[in-house]
């Protein structure tokens, strides 16, 4: 394998788990890129690999059960899978950080937000701790946190969701990293400081020039902030497309069923209610996938060759990636 | 329409116990004046952000929380004063679906039992009636009578939603309130569950309070639909008026939050600066004062009142007073 001019290259990326009833393949063959400036939205139902694919990445993959056990990631030239733990500390929090649904995943409870963020200044910029303090309330600033020379001394349980999520935020992006994760990082906030937070997620990405790898199960979210989507299903891409011709017309039947079965707000006035369009049955569990594709069982176009073999990615052209037999084999 | 339901002036304030005595130091002011209508088999939606009192509202309407004051009347007899007896009569005729499919199934009975428990519990459905209504309630939530000998463990997340929502429906209920009944579901499995509320709601001629925050899901569903905030309610009207003509400033910023899975649509975001206030000390006057937009000098001053305007709708603001 080579390595890659985007940013960041997946390539064939498999992690997988033991557990006591069998291996859990959460993620299987999974490849995409991110490039320098960009919001890419992986979108997919709880359970579909994005914690684990972002876990991958970062090389938090708790080891065992968990194990990448097959493929790449690129990153300026380096193998994140074969690197060495001490190595892949220095890039973790400095070039790739990561933020979470749950920001007291990353929150210490028994230290300030403050001396948290100065922490990664003094860590990564070898900064003294008066300089790394100044910093970090600066960075409070940046992420709009009010009378963060307040703020910074206090202890996260102190602060509201919305501005724990901001704090977290900050300490994410005190080292201007080049490619920021974020799992899920509004799906447990309300619409009103969603909105807050995509609208300073965005707003700091022009001014850092970060990549946001932005994971969710929100096709909202994707619609509002993403310029290409990944759609997983079952620890496979599915479809990959820019948003708006992922939006428009999708091409996976489980893309398709997706858009179809979510309301819309404002539609009922226009149309009325129209029945929403179900997927029926349930997302397979990992370990008894069905042996071709893994919509076969939900699928409305399912067809003999689907029960027999796995589809491949097939590149439809113009960035668009779709697994589905409809589309050639 | 019928009214089924009338809700009057309905406040629930939680005590806020300190010290070794336990003395009351303060209030919880949870829900705090809140009056609405629930018609026959119409859908009644509850909106607004987390801790506004929405489920709070609910739990004091059935009674599963002591209610501070207020009226509910229920077919002309007011639940808030029955005895404990009557009220447990009344139940069956109220019932509740929870956000989590998973922690409201008790997890060492059967289906089977689940279901009969209510049943026996009522003297109802007594000998073979039993198994028939069983039977019945799963094919309607679209499981089969094989599945009533499993434990709630064996089920996915949907399918468990499907089970309470039978157990809701197993003494045949007038009303149903539904505590974010779809939130903690994966979004292809929604719709399949959407529809079944719809479904049931049409055969059996339910009246639904829908406590939501999707408020993309509470448009499709509800007739109606009140937004709360902070213990009261800011705004109540049809969904198309709600939805097409919000007149209070808050229910204009939240609906302009939700994220619309369009990217062609491009809107005006109306951001809201800060986050919801402690109900312990509400703000004075407006409640949402601090974080209008539209505030004018008399908001910090005093209590907006509501004002009707067209048709149901009403709203709380001085823009409107
Ligand atoms: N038993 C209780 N004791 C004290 N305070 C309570 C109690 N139950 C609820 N509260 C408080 O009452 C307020 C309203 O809570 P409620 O659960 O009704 O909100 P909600 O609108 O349902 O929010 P969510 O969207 O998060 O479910 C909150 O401030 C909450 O912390
Ligand atoms: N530590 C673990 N041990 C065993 N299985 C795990 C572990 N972490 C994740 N998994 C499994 O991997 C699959 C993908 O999980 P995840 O990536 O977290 O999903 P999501 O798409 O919701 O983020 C799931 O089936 C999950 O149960
Ligand atoms: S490969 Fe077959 S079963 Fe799978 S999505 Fe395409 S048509 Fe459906
Ligand atoms: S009463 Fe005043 S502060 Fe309250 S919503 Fe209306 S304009 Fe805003
Ligand atoms: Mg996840
Ligand atoms: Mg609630």
């Amino acid at each position: 394998m080579t390595e890659s001019r985007h940013l960041l290259e997946i390539q064939h990326l498999k992690t997988y788990f033991t557990t006591f009833e069998g291996v859990a393949r959460a993620v299987d063959d999974v490849s995409f890129h991110l490039d320098r400036g960009e919001v890419l939205g992986v979108v997919g139902e709880s359970g579909c690999g994005k914690s684990v694919t972002a876990q991958s990445i970062m090389r938090l993959i708790p080891e065992p059960p968990g194990k990448i056990v097959g493929g790449h990631i690129w990153f300026d030239g380096m193998d994140l899978t074969t690197l060495q733990p001490s190595a892949m500390r220095r890039i973790r929090g400095d070039r790739i950080a990561m933020i979470f649904q749950e920001p007291m995943t990353s929150l210490n409870p028994v230290y300030t937000i403050g001396d948290q963020i100065a922490e990664m200044f003094q860590l990564h910029r070898g900064m003294g701790r008066r300089e790394a303090w100044r910093h970090a309330v600066a960075m409070l600033e940046k992420v709009q946190i009010p009378a963060p020379h307040k703020r910074a001394s206090e202890y996260p349980h102190q602060l509201s969701g919305g501005m724990r999520q901001r704090a977290m935020i900050a300490m994410a992006l005190a080292c201007d990293p080049e490619i920021l994760i974020a799992d899920e990082p509004t799906t447990a906030l309300d619409v009103t400081v969603q909105a807050q937070i995509l609208d300073l997620m965005l707003q700091l990405k022009e001014d850092f020039q970060t990549a946001v790898m932005m994971i969710t199960h929100d096709l909202g979210v994707i619609a509002e902030i993403a310029q290409r989507v990944v759609v997983m299903y079952a620890g496979k891409v599915v479809e990959q497309a820019a948003t708006l011709p992922l939006f428009e017309d999708p091409k996976h039947p489980y893309t398709r069923g997706l858009l179809r079965s979510i309301p819309k707000l404002g539609e009922r006035s226009k149309k009325g209610r129209l029945r929403l369009e179900e997927i029926p049955g349930m997302v397979p569990g990992l370990l008894d996938l069905p042996p071709g594709c893994r919509f076969e069982p939900r699928c409305p176009h399912s067809m003999a060759v689907c029960r027999e073999r796995e589809p491949e990615l097939q590149d439809l052209g113009s960035g668009r990636l779709v697994r589905c037999f409809l589309y050639g084999t | 329409m019928k009214t089924l339901l009338q809700v009057d002036e309905l406040k629930v304030h939680f005590p806020i116990k300190k010290g070794l005595l336990g003395r009351t130091v303060g209030y919880v002011y949870a829900v705090d004046g809140v009056s609405f209508t629930l018609r026959e088999g119409e859908t009644l939606g509850l909106v607004g952000e987390s801790g506004c009192g929405k489920t709070t509202t609910g739990l004091g309407v059935l009674r599963l929380i002591p209610t501070t004051s207020g009226r509910i009347l229920y077919n002309g007899e007011d639940i808030a004063r029955v005895k404990a007896q009557r009220m447990r009569e009344l139940r069956r005729e109220m019932q509740i679906i929870f956000q989590d499919p998973y922690s409201s199934l008790n997890p060492r009975m059967t289906v089977n039992q689940i279901l009969g428990d209510p049943m026996d519990t009522f003297g109802l459905y007594p000998g073979r009636q039993r198994s028939e209504r069983i039977a019945f309630l799963l094919e309607k939530v679209g499981l089969s009578p094989e599945h009533g000998r499993r434990y709630p463990h064996e089920f996915s997340g949907g399918q468990r939603q499907r089970i309470g929502i039978a157990r809701a429906l197993a003494l045949d209920p007038k009303i149903v309130i539904g505590d974010e009944p779809v939130s903690a579901l994966d979004v292809s499995i929604q719709a399949q569950i959407i529809n079944l509320l719809l479904d049931l709601q049409r055969e059996f001629g339910l009246s639904y309070l829908l406590i939501a925050h999707d408020l993309a899901v509470v448009e499709y569903i509800c007739d109606r639909v009140a937004v709360m905030y902070l213990g009261k309610i800011v705004e109540m009207g049809t969904y198309e008026q709600i939805y097409n003509h919000p007149k209070h400033p808050y229910t204009e910023a939240l609906l302009s939050a939700v994220p619309i899975p369009d990217p062609k649509v491009t809107r005006r975001r109306i951001l809201l600066q800060g986050d919801v206030p402690s109900p312990i000390h509400p703000p004075a006057g407006c409640h949402f004062h601090p974080r209008c937009p539209k505030r004018m000098d008399i908001c910090d001053k005093e209590r907006p009142p509501l004002t009707s305007l067209t048709g149901d709708h009403q709203v709380r603001c001085f823009l409107h007073a």
